[in-house]
């Protein structure tokens, strides 16, 4: 289970975690998100955008 | 502007000469040389005006209980469309900005967070003032409908304070947003601004970004219910994902919207029908407010397509600009729209200023002036646009109503620089 980072922002998205907010349960792999998933804090970044950390 | 106190110190002034005012707090920090740099906030007491500004019809209110003239009650509109712009011709731009080692600083001073939660009930208060005078004095029908007028854009002033907190990422702001925004009913902002207008800014396919040779009137019919209809099914879709219904007790739309329900309501049932066209009025002119912010601030611009046919991340160059001092200091530096967008998460008080952006000729009670009279507005911002370095006079890389977009390229297309588009 890995983290990614938002460049702009900071936003975590962490595997372990998901985003409940987001509707994004507990184990969701960022693999999966969307393709048109932006950062859900600054919307200006995009899926591929994101850093593993 | 810099000033050097001593060989070691810098004092960094962000607002016109320094005074040698040393009471006004400051900030330290050191450059990556290790070189001291003592930063002073000169707009620091002027942020104040943000929190002032929308209580403006109370001055109207007042002046009309002193001389009995309901004349008064129009008042803000003097002050707001004619006193502004003025304001913003004579004290000109302000291009200063804070350098970058105090901006944590400058950021976790809770001073500036504070005046934006100052203001949220003040809006509250507008409003039930503005009504309490409507329901309850005498007044002709083009004072009760002016009155309306002024307090909708007041409250349209209170969506650029849900705009200021709803980009931050604390429960407690985001919360405030979601409060403010109830004031016009447009709780859905919240959602359509930072999931959808920031996500889809300056390209065809955002309801809230204004196209050349679109007018605002045009615009307008786009933008209200495109932006809703946006807000609504990014809401659903998260919700959705959350295996809840659209119409659930979490739907922050309806969340904000309820609390609209409950104040509006209350004013009918305390003043009576006459709440009725006070109100709708009020709405319109709130929803106005904004609908003319939008349209000044990305018309025309485009992000162009990359490989990948996704839209370029969004450039300092997509957005308008205006460094007016005055309209800044009242709206919270939304002027300084580039590095917002850039940068959506970026507290007001370190929003900056750069050099060759495309730029507004006023502030932005002026320029709503001048997109009010299409004309005039296409007059002014087509050439301008056409100007810009990353335009270089080259439609395919402007956002055109494509209802124009024949016109346009008759008119400004050149084979050499259009390209084949510009033979159609």
């Amino acid at each position: 289970m890995t983290d990614f980072k938002c460049p702009e922002c900071g936003y975590v998205f962490s595997e372990d975690a998901g985003d409940e907010h987001e509707g994004y349960p507990p184990g969701t792999s960022f693999q999966s998100l969307p393709d048109d998933y932006v950062c859900p804090d600054c919307s200006v970044r995009y899926k591929e955008d994101f850093e593993q950390i | 502007m810099y000033a050097l106190e001593d060989g070691h110190k810098k004092t960094i002034i962000a607002w016109h000469e320094s005074t040698g005012d040393h009471a006004m707090k400051g900030y330290t920090a050191a450059l990556p040389s290790g070189e001291a740099i003592h930063y002073i906030d000169r707009k620091r007491w002027f942020w104040l005006l943000s929190v002032f500004y929308p209580l403006q019809p109370f001055l109207g209110i007042w002046l009309h209980a002193e001389t009995g003239n309901q004349a008064w009650l129009l008042f803000p509109l003097f002050t707001g469309y004619v006193v502004a712009p003025i304001l913003d011709m004579i004290l000109g731009e302000d291009k200063n900005n804070p350098p970058e080692e105090v901006v944590p600083q400058l950021d976790a001073d809770f001073y500036y967070r504070l005046l934006t939660y100052a203001v949220v009930p003040l809006h509250f208060v507008t409003l039930i003032g503005a009504a309490w005078w409507a329901g309850t004095q005498d007044l002709s029908w083009w004072a009760f409908l002016g009155l309306a007028v002024v307090a909708g854009i007041a409250s349209g002033l209170g969506i650029n304070t849900g705009h200021e907190l709803g980009h931050k990422k604390s429960r407690l702001e985001r919360w405030l947003a979601k409060i403010v925004l109830a004031v016009p009913v447009y709780g859905h902002f919240w959602i359509e601004h930072n999931r959808g207008h920031h996500r889809d800014v300056s390209t065809p396919e955002d309801p809230a970004s204004a196209r050349m040779g679109e007018s605002i009137y045009r615009f307008a019919i786009r933008e209200i219910p495109g932006a809703f209809l946006r807000a609504w099914a990014i809401e659903k879709e998260r919700l959705e994902r959350r295996g809840k219904s659209a119409w659930s007790t979490d739907n922050q739309i309806l969340q904000s919207m309820s609390l609209s329900a409950v104040v509006q309501l209350g004013l009918l049932i305390a003043f009576g029908w006459k709440m009725i066209p006070f109100l709708v009025v009020h709405n319109i002119f709130g929803w106005w407010q904004l609908t003319s912010a939008n349209y000044i601030e990305h018309y025309g611009l485009l992000r162009l397509k990359d490989e990948n046919g996704k839209f370029e991340r969004c450039q300092p160059h997509h957005s308008w600009n205006s460094n007016h001092i005055f309209s800044n200091l009242v709206l919270f530096h939304l002027e300084r729209h580039s590095d917002h967008h850039a940068h959506p998460l970026r507290r007001y008080q370190s929003l900056r200023h750069f050099e060759d952006l495309p730029s507004l000729p006023n502030g932005y009670f002026g320029s709503y002036l001048l997109a009010y009279v299409p004309w005039l507005w296409y007059w002014v911002m087509d050439k301008k646009l056409l100007a810009l370095p990353h335009v270089n006079g080259d439609l395919d890389k402007i956002n055109i109503d494509p209802r124009r977009k024949e016109m346009i390229y008759r008119k400004y297309g050149s084979p050499e620089l259009s390209g084949p588009a510009g033979q159609q």
